[in-house]
């Protein structure tokens, strides 16, 4: 047998901001001799995942770079089954007697639980839609490149006697699964991300971007918008909470409604915790909400395959505000007799499934015209700190930050004190008067997304603070 | 270990650093989870790396690698000293670090029964006979159970000549019931929500829990609360239970003391803090009879934030944060302490892995115990609402306004629990909520609470935090205003 220790040779690997990850052949070399590592352990079946990631992060606050770091690292996942019973182990030790020890260990766990009927034979080899989301020059992205991009952005900030905190982080990772039933999915991508606050004591503001090519977004760009926005932040007055119309940024969008994508997986459904129980196929939001998972959007990332392997596929989640269809791990959808959909998680897990990709159906309106048409509301840039207070009728509090203004009369004419809002994401969507073209928006709170800007009445705002 | 730590401060030095510390970190863990009497996750890691951090021409570099070869870690230890040189060219100002003896030392967290030798048969038994004992009741329709245990080794070195090995062993455990009935879900667990207690012990903590015995309790009560009444809207008196009070003190006063936030470098994510520099000792944080300390010894407990040295080798010291009311302190780095006037960090800092930068970080951030008996405390209550087990928590970014929701409350009238509550909430504002404080139970039923999930920092770490606390009356709060729909 040929020792894994010299198919999973770390040495091999440079350090380093162009730094190189394992060709799929290595990747290919590392699953077999898991493999058979495991085959020779007893393990009637295994499956094999692999992450890499060599990531780069720059931070700056204060108008000056604090954190700057690297990091670069190789995992191997093994999950393996003997006697209906599985059950996983991880290790980032490559040496042969690692692996070794971390399959014992995986079959350790299998054999110490009751056996579990609803365990599938792992699925064989698979078909998948070839996505390119590597870009080469991102990958080579170097800590001077984002020091001066930081260093121009603090430099307006400067300018504009203002203060910037942020990052501009890149890097590539790359996640590699294989079974012992021929299956094969490798996958890679770049990604590269400039997130900026801009303060204007008391006041601050906020822009954000991220892709695959750092080259798809400007940095001064999005720093001159967060200048501005902070400069418009200033001098904010206090209003009464109580119910408004908001115009939310696609950002204020993606944070609000990413709380709803477990809510479509089939096992939470099976588990009675979804608001989606008694109502699929009924009327649920208003007419102009439709919501799809799609890993192949254009402007979406991720892996074409699912964690054991099966192909994503696309599914119409929402079609004008009724809820139509759910996604399902293999388990799941042997247990409801639907065909599995290519969403499930790495197994053993209690979890099953969720889409990952959501890309909501837009509109032909725009923020600008949006504000147009206000003759009292709302704008907000962003949304913090949201939880969730009731799980069935979907209502969630948070708090505005980094931008809220009042619009009067079809302009912006003053910003506003953060509120905290409790808002039904269900009223919510019923609500919606205007949608503007669906984007790549990123948060903090949710999944990247591709979703609208939207104009929603009736939006419950219920304290404010301070500032 | 060590030779591997001197390998990378030698090659940070021949690079121009003018300071190096390192952090190898060998990280074991176990995840066991059940749902509705099966085995759900049932899993195993462990993680071994190296983290370099550099000062070069007056900036940080931090580089991190899984390769602990001589070779992988020179190269790591060359690109810290890179990376640092490239965050001068957007520097503000030089780093200036506080004066910290070098110490060689090696310390092991305390515990009886190792968690990794308990036989895993033991543990699933344990979860899935807790897991029966919940679906035993009528109206429980999902019932969860989780035991997660680490062992985290840690060989710190500085250019300073600190040598410090250290081992923590973390066990954590709970149990949820769910009911859906009509058009409500609710839910109660025990002993905490969001995977119940995590301290700094051994198997020890999972016997002290007794799981078998709180399981139907829980589950009846999470049928029980479809026919409560629902927690009313109104201004009054709160009485918060232990583990609620812990994350209470976490998000509004253990967040706005980090003295990061407060100097603006977490502004692009966690946010800011309302405690700027002007504050200290002269802000009435509290009422006088509240006492907050930040205790990362031993002696205060085995709790998340306990250890000998930080992850900048720093001792574990004990420091007041609010004093008879009084705002006294916060927590800091050898970078930052001082701006505060101080000549020494406080010894906060902390790191998730061996490939994330150490940061300041709460340890146990703990309201110190009052004088009351909790009996005598609910008699003393005419007209009240007892809130227990965090639901739902929420604060804005610099921690004025927040609003948390609890699973479960009870009614007191004249100085009774007189009948169960759903749906309970309150909000307001971190001073005068703290202000607010009228009552703090005895030592006897203060308990060392650990949330194992805090989040910080980009790119994010998640840290375990202590919070020691007993169950504490409050005035005039505004209650109930989660599920106001004005």
């Amino acid at each position: 047998m040929k020792p894994p220790a010299k198919a999973v040779k770390k040495s091999s690997r440079n350090i380093g901001p162009a730094a190189e990850l394992l060709s799929e052949r290595e990747l290919r070399r590392i699953v077999d001799a898991v493999l058979r590592l495991a085959r020779s352990t007893g393990a009637e079946e295994a499956e094999v995942h692999i992450d890499e990631v060599a990531d780069n992060l720059t931070r700056f606050a204060n108008n000056g770079i604090h954190q700057n770091v690297a990091e670069q690292g190789l995992t191997v996942s093994i999950r393996t089954v003997v006697d209906g019973r599985t059950a996983r182990a991880t290790t980032n030790r490559m040496e042969e007697d690692s692996l070794r020890a971390t399959i014992e260990a995986s079959l350790s766990l299998a054999h110490s639980q009751p056996k579990d009927p609803r365990i599938l034979p792992m699925p064989g080899k698979q078909r998948y839609r070839r996505v390119n989301r590597f870009v080469k020059q991102t990958a080579a992205l170097s800590a001077e490149e984002r020091a001066r991009a930081v260093r121009a952005a603090c430099d307006l900030a400067i300018k504009n006697a203002q203060v910037a905190a942020g990052i501009f982080a890149s890097g590539q990772r790359q996640s590699t699964l294989g079974n012992s039933r021929g299956l094969f999915a490798p996958y890679r991508e770049t990604h590269a991300e400039f997130s900026i606050t801009m303060q204007q004591a008391p006041a601050a503001s906020w822009a954000k971007a991220n892709f695959t090519d750092f080259r798809a977004f400007d940095p001064q760009k999005l720093a001159a918008r967060a200048s501005e926005k902070a400069h418009m932040a200033a001098n904010a007055r206090e209003l009464p909470p109580g119910r408004y119309t908001v115009i939310l940024e696609p950002a204020a969008v993606l944070d609000l409604v990413g709380f709803l994508f477990y809510d479509f997986a089939a096992t939470a459904l099976e588990d009675k915790r979804s608001c989606l129980n008694d109502r699929m196929n009924t009327p649920l939001f208003g007419k102009n909400t439709s919501i799809a998972d799609d890993v192949y959007h254009p402007l979406q990332l991720g892996a074409p395959f699912d964690g054991e392997g099966l192909p994503r596929q696309r599914v119409l989640l929402v079609d004008r505000g009724i809820p139509k269809n759910l996604v399902y791990s293999r388990a799941a959808a042997k247990a409801a007799r639907k065909t599995p959909t290519g969403h499930g998680f790495a197994l053993p897990n209690e979890y099953g499934e969720a889409p990952m990709n959501l890309v909501f159906t837009g509109g032909d309106s725009s923020v600008e015209k949006m504000i147009a048409s206000t003759d009292r509301g709302l704008l907000v840039t962003r949304l913090w700190y949201i939880r969730e207070v009731d799980p069935y009728e979907k209502v969630m509090t948070g708090m505005t930050r980094d931008g809220l203004f009042l619009v009067e009369n079809g302009r912006v004419t003053s910003a506003v004190r953060n509120f905290r809002f409790n808002q039904s994401l269900i009223e919510m969507l019923n609500n919606v008067d205007l949608l503007g073209p669906a984007v790549r928006a990123t948060g903090e709170e949710a999944f990247e997304m591709v979703v609208p800007a939207m104009k929603v009445h009736n939006f419950h705002f219920s304290e404010v603070t301070k500032f | 270990m060590w030779d591997l730590c001197t390998n990378a401060l030698d090659t940070a030095r021949l690079r121009g650093a003018t300071y190096g510390d390192v952090r190898v970190m060998h990280l074991r863990q176990r995840d066991l989870t059940t749902k509705n009497g099966q085995v759900g996750t049932l899993s195993q890691s462990e993680s071994l790396g190296i983290g370099i951090r550099a000062l070069a021409n007056g900036a940080w570099g931090f580089a991190s690698t899984d390769r602990l070869t001589r070779e992988g870690v020179a190269a790591c230890a060359a690109q810290a000293v890179s990376i640092a040189k490239a965050s001068a060219l957007a520097k503000r100002s030089e780093v200036v670090m506080a004066p910290e003896e070098a110490y060689v030392d090696s310390w092991q967290s305390p515990f009886r029964k190792d968690p990794f030798e308990i036989p895993l048969e033991t543990q699933l038994t344990l979860l899935l006979a807790a897991d029966e004992e919940m679906r035993r009741v009528k109206g429980v329709t999902l019932t969860e159970t989780d035991m997660q245990f680490r062992k985290i080794d840690s060989w710190f070195a500085s250019s300073i000549g600190s040598r410090i090995h250290q081992r923590k062993v973390i066990s954590g455990c709970g149990i949820a019931a769910t009911s859906f009935q009509g058009e409500e879900i609710q839910k109660r667990s025990y002993p905490n929500s969001f995977g119940g207690q995590h301290a700094l012990q051994g198997y020890e903590l999972i016997e002290s829990l007794d799981l078998i015995r709180n399981a139907p309790i829980i589950a009846e009560e999470a049928a029980a609360l479809h026919s409560a009444s629902q927690c009313p809207e109104k201004v009054g008196t709160l009485i918060l239970g232990g583990s609620q009070l812990g994350l209470q003190i976490h998000e509004s006063i253990g967040h706005p003391i980090e003295l990061d936030r407060v100097l603006g470098q977490e502004a692009n994510f966690a946010g800011t803090s309302f405690l700027t520099l002007d504050q200290l000792n002269h802000l009435k944080y509290a009422s006088s009879i509240v006492n907050v300390v930040a205790d990362a010894r031993l002696d205060h407990g085995p709790g998340l934030g306990t250890f000998a040295y930080d992850d900048e080798g720093v001792p574990a010291q004990c420091t007041d944060i609010i004093k008879d009311g009084q705002f006294r302190g916060y927590l800091s780095n050898r970078e930052t302490a001082h701006l505060v006037g101080l000549n020494r960090s406080s010894g906060t800092m902390r790191t998730e892995s061996w490939n994330r930068l150490p940061m300041i970080r709460m340890t146990n951030v703990s309201l110190l115990p009052g004088t009351w008996d909790y009996d005598d405390l609910i008699a003393d209550t005419q007209d009240g609402i007892l809130m227990e087990t965090n639901r739902s928590w929420s604060i804005d970014d610099r921690r004025y306004q927040f609003q948390f929701s609890t699973e479960i409350g009870w009614e007191i009238k004249g100085g009774t629990k007189v009948r169960m509550l759903k749906n309970p909430s309150y909000s307001g504002i971190t001073t005068e909520f703290w202000n607010s404080c009228d009552a703090i139970c005895k030592l006897a039923h203060w308990n060392l609470w650990g949330t194992p999930n805090c989040g910080k920092g980009q790119p994010m770490q998640t840290m375990g935090t202590g919070h020691g606390a007993s169950p504490a009356r409050f005035r005039n709060v505004r209650i109930g205003t989660a599920f106001s729909n004005q």
